[in-house]
C-alpha cells in the first residue's frame, strides 16, 4: 500500500473481545464439570461446543469493527 | 483382523473416488488466465481464491482425514483428554486473526509463496530462512503419511487386507496435482465438506438415537473409560497437558506451511479476516466428529486391523458406520473419509513442494532458476513426497504413525520467533532467531526422544512427563511450548549481545503489512529475491 494513510481504530477495547474465547476454553478449572447437563452431555463438553458458536461471535465483531482500520 | 469383504461399500467409495479423480483433472481449466508453469500459479492457484473457495479450501486443508479418524479414536483410547481438539480449534482463530492478515498483506506486495520467503526479505538472512523452510517440510511429510492411515481404516473395514489400494489412490492424487496443482483440492473440497457435512449431521442425530441418547452414550462411555483408569472428565493432573496441547498446537497450526499457502491463495486481506470467522463452522463439526469416539464406546465397538495388543483404533469410526447405518450409507461416508484424506495431502505436498522450489533449490541448486523451471522442480518434489509419505506408512507401525502429528507440531512451532514475531518487529538479531531455533529444537527433540510409550521406547508422545525431570507430580505439558520458550529466551538475551554484528537488510516496510488489495502480480513475475 502506496498512498491514502490508514485510518485509526478508534476503539480499541474491540480487541479485547479475542481474549474471552481464550479464556473460556483454554483453563479446565471452569469448565471440568459434569453438571449441569443438557440431554445428557455433561457441561464439560456443551460448554467447550457452546464456545465454537461463541468464537465466530466474537471474532465476527472484531472483523466488523476492524474492517476500515488495520 | 480383516472382515469380510463387502461389495457394495467398496464400489460406492470406488464410483466417489473416480468422479473425484476426474474433477481434479478438470481443476486445471478452472479460473485459469495464464499458463500453469509458475509458484504462482500452480503453487496458490494465482491468488485469486474468494471468501466461498477460501472457507472450503482452508477448511478442507486444516481439518483433514486426522480429524475424522484420530480425534474419536483419542477419546475412544484416552476419555476427555482426546477433546482438546475443540478449544485447539476454537482458540486457533483470535489468536491467528491479525497475525494472517499480515502475513497476506506483506506476501502478496513482495510476491512471497512460502513463510520461508519472507524470513528472508524480513530478517535478511538466507540461514534463517533454510532453517524455516526445513523445518516446514519435515514438519509436513509425516502429517502427509497421516492422511492414509484415514484411507487405510476405511480400507480395513471394508475388508481388503492389502497396502496396494493406498498405492493406487496415491498415484492418481500425484497425476492430478501434478498437473491442477492448488487448483485441484481447491475444487475437490467443496464435494468432500458438503459429503462431510451430510456424514456427520446424519451420524450425530441417528447414532444417539438409536443408542438410546446421549445420556446413554456419556454413561457407556464412563463405564468403559472407568476401566482402563480414564473418564469423561480430565483429572487434575491432566490440566496442564490440556491446556498447553490445545494453546500449542493452535499457534502451531498457522506455521505449517499448508495452512500459510491456503492463506496466500487468498485474494484479499479482507478474505483472510473475514474467514476467521467463518471456519469455526467446522469445528462445530469437529466437535461432534470427536464425540462419535464415545457412541463407539457405548456401542461396543472393537476396532479391526492391527495387532491383538495394539489394536488400530483409528478404524472405530469406520467400524461404528458399518455396524449401525446401511451398507449404502456406510459406503458413502466411506468415500468422504477418502476423499477427505485426499484434499489435505494435495495441499500439503504442493505447499511443502513450493517451500523446497522457493527456499532450497533456488538459493542453493540453481540459483538463475526460470519460474517455469521452478515450478516443475516444485511438482516434481510434490510427487516424490506422496510417493515417500507411502512409503512411510507401509513401512512404518501405524500407531507411530498417529503421535506423528503431535511431533510434527512440536518441530514447525519453532519457527514462531522468526515468523510471528517477525510480523510484527525487526526488534530480534537474525542470529539471535537462529541459534534461538538451534535451542528450541534441540531441547524439543531431546524431550521428544526420553518420552516413552506403551509400544515405543522413544517419540512415543509430544505430551511430557514432568516426573521425568525428578518433579514428584503426574503432570505433563506439551513439549512444544517448553521449546519454544526455551527459543524465545535464548533469542531475546543473545539480541542485545549480538547488537554488534551486522543485521541483515529488510525490504518490507510497515505500510506493507496492511496492503488490502493490490493489484495482482503479473504471473510468471521473479519472487522479490
Amino acid at each position: 500500500m502506496n498512498g491514502e494513510p490508514r485510518p485509526r481504530l478508534r476503539n480499541r477495547w474491540v480487541l479485547l473481545l479475542l481474549l474471552l474465547p481464550l479464556v473460556a476454553v483454554l483453563v479446565p478449572e471452569f469448565y471440568n464439570f459434569s453438571s449441569p447437563s443438557i440431554g445428557g452431555m455433561p457441561f464439560f463438553y456443551w460448554w467447550q461446543l457452546l464456545w465454537i458458536a461463541g468464537v465466530a461471535v466474537c471474532v465476527a465483531i472484531v472483523y466488523l469493527a476492524t474492517r476500515r482500520a488495520r | 483382523m480383516i472382515p469380510a469383504f463387502n461389495g457394495l461399500e467398496f464400489g460406492i467409495v470406488i464410483a466417489m473416488f473416480a468422479v473425484v479423480a476426474v474433477l481434479g483433472f478438470v481443476a486445471t481449466r478452472w479460473r485459469r488466465q495464464t499458463s500453469l508453469s509458475s509458484v504462482e500459479e500452480w503453487g496458490l492457484g494465482g491468488r485469486r481464491f474468494g471468501t466461498a473457495v477460501s472457507w472450503f479450501l482452508i477448511g478442507g486443508d486444516l481439518y483433514t482425514a486426522y480429524t475424522f479418524v484420530a480425534v474419536p479414536a483419542l477419546l475412544f483410547g484416552t476419555g476427555a483428554a482426546g477433546f482438546f481438539a475443540v478449544p485447539y480449534t476454537i482458540a486457533v482463530f483470535p489468536l491467528v486473526m491479525f497475525v494472517a492478515a499480515r502475513m497476506w498483506s506483506v506476501c502478496h506486495e513482495h510476491g512471497y509463496a512460502t513463510a520461508a520467503d519472507f524470513v528472508r526479505g524480513r530478517h535478511g538472512s538466507a540461514i534463517l530462512a533454510l532453517l524455516v523452510a526445513i523445518t516446514g517440510i519435515v514438519a509436513t511429510m509425516p502429517y502427509i503419511a497421516l492422511q492414509l492411515t484415514g484411507i487405510r481404516a476405511v480400507i480395513e473395514t471394508v475388508g481388503i487386507g492389502g497396502d496396494w489400494p493406498l498405492w493406487v489412490a496415491f498415484v492418481v492424487l500425484a497425476a492430478y496435482t501434478f498437473t491442477s496443482g492448488l487448483r485441484a483440492p481447491a475444487l475437490v473440497a467443496f464435494v468432500k465438506d458438503i459429503l462431510i457435512y451430510v456424514m456427520v449431521l446424519v451420524a450425530v442425530i441417528y447414532i444417539p438415537y438409536k443408542l438410546g441418547g446421549y445420556d446413554v452414550i456419556f454413561r457407556g462411555a464412563q463405564s468403559a473409560l472407568a476401566k482402563k483408569g480414564y473418564g469423561t472428565l480430565l483429572t487434575g493432573s491432566q490440566y496442564l497437558g490440556y491446556t498447553t496441547l490445545a494453546l500449542g498446537s493452535a499457534l502451531a497450526l498457522f506455521l505449517y506451511p499448508h495452512a500459510v499457502t491456503g492463506v496466500l491463495a487468498a485474494n484479499s486481506r479482507k478474505v483472510v479476516k473475514k474467514n476467521m470467522s467463518l471456519l469455526p463452522a467446522y469445528s462445530l463439526m469437529l466437535g461432534f466428529i470427536a464425540l462419535l469416539g464415545y457412541m463407539a464406546l457405548a456401542a461396543h465397538v472393537k476396532p479391526v486391523g492391527g495387532t491383538a495388543a495394539a489394536p488400530d483404533t483409528t478404524t472405530i469410526v469406520p467400524v461404528l458406520f458399518n455396524n449401525e447405518f446401511p451398507h449404502w450409507f456406510a459406503g458413502i461416508a466411506f468415500g468422504a473419509i477418502v476423499i477427505g484424506a485426499l484434499v489435505p495431502a494435495a495441499i500439503m505436498a504442493i505447499a511443502a513442494a513450493n517451500t523446497f522450489a522457493r527456499d532450497i533449490y533456488r538459493p542453493y541448486i540453481r540459483r538463475h532458476a526460470s519460474p517455469r523451471e521452478e515450478a516443475l522442480v516444485s511438482q516434481i518434489v510434490s510427487i516424490v513426497l506422496k510417493l515417500g509419505a507411502v512409503g512411510v506408512i507401509v513401512g512404518l507401525k501405524l500407531t507411530f504413525a498417529l503421535e506423528f502429528q503431535l511431533i510434527g507440531g512440536v518441530i514447525v512451532i519453532q519457527i514462531l520467533p522468526s515468523v510471528v514475531l517477525g510480523l510484527y518487529t525487526r526488534w530480534f538479531h537474525r542470529w539471535a532467531l537462529a541459534i534461538g531455533w538451534v535451542v528450541g529444537m534441540g531441547l524439543s527433540v531431546y524431550m521428544l526422544y526420553v518420552t516413552k510409550s506403551t509400544t515405543a521406547a522413544h517419540f512415543g508422545s509430544a505430551s511430557f512427563a514432568l516426573s521425568t525431570w525428578g518433579l514428584h507430580t503426574k503432570v505433563t505439558i506439551w513439549t512444544g511450548i517448553v521449546g519454544v520458550v526455551a527459543n524465545l529466551v535464548v533469542a531475546s538475551v543473545l539480541t542485545p549481545l549480538l547488537a554488534r554484528l551486522p543485521r541483515g537488510t529488510d525490504e518490507t516496510s510497515p505500510a506493507d503489512y496492511f496492503e488490502a488489495e493490490a493489484p495482482p502480480i503479473p504471473a510468471g513475475s521473479a519472487p522479490a529475491a
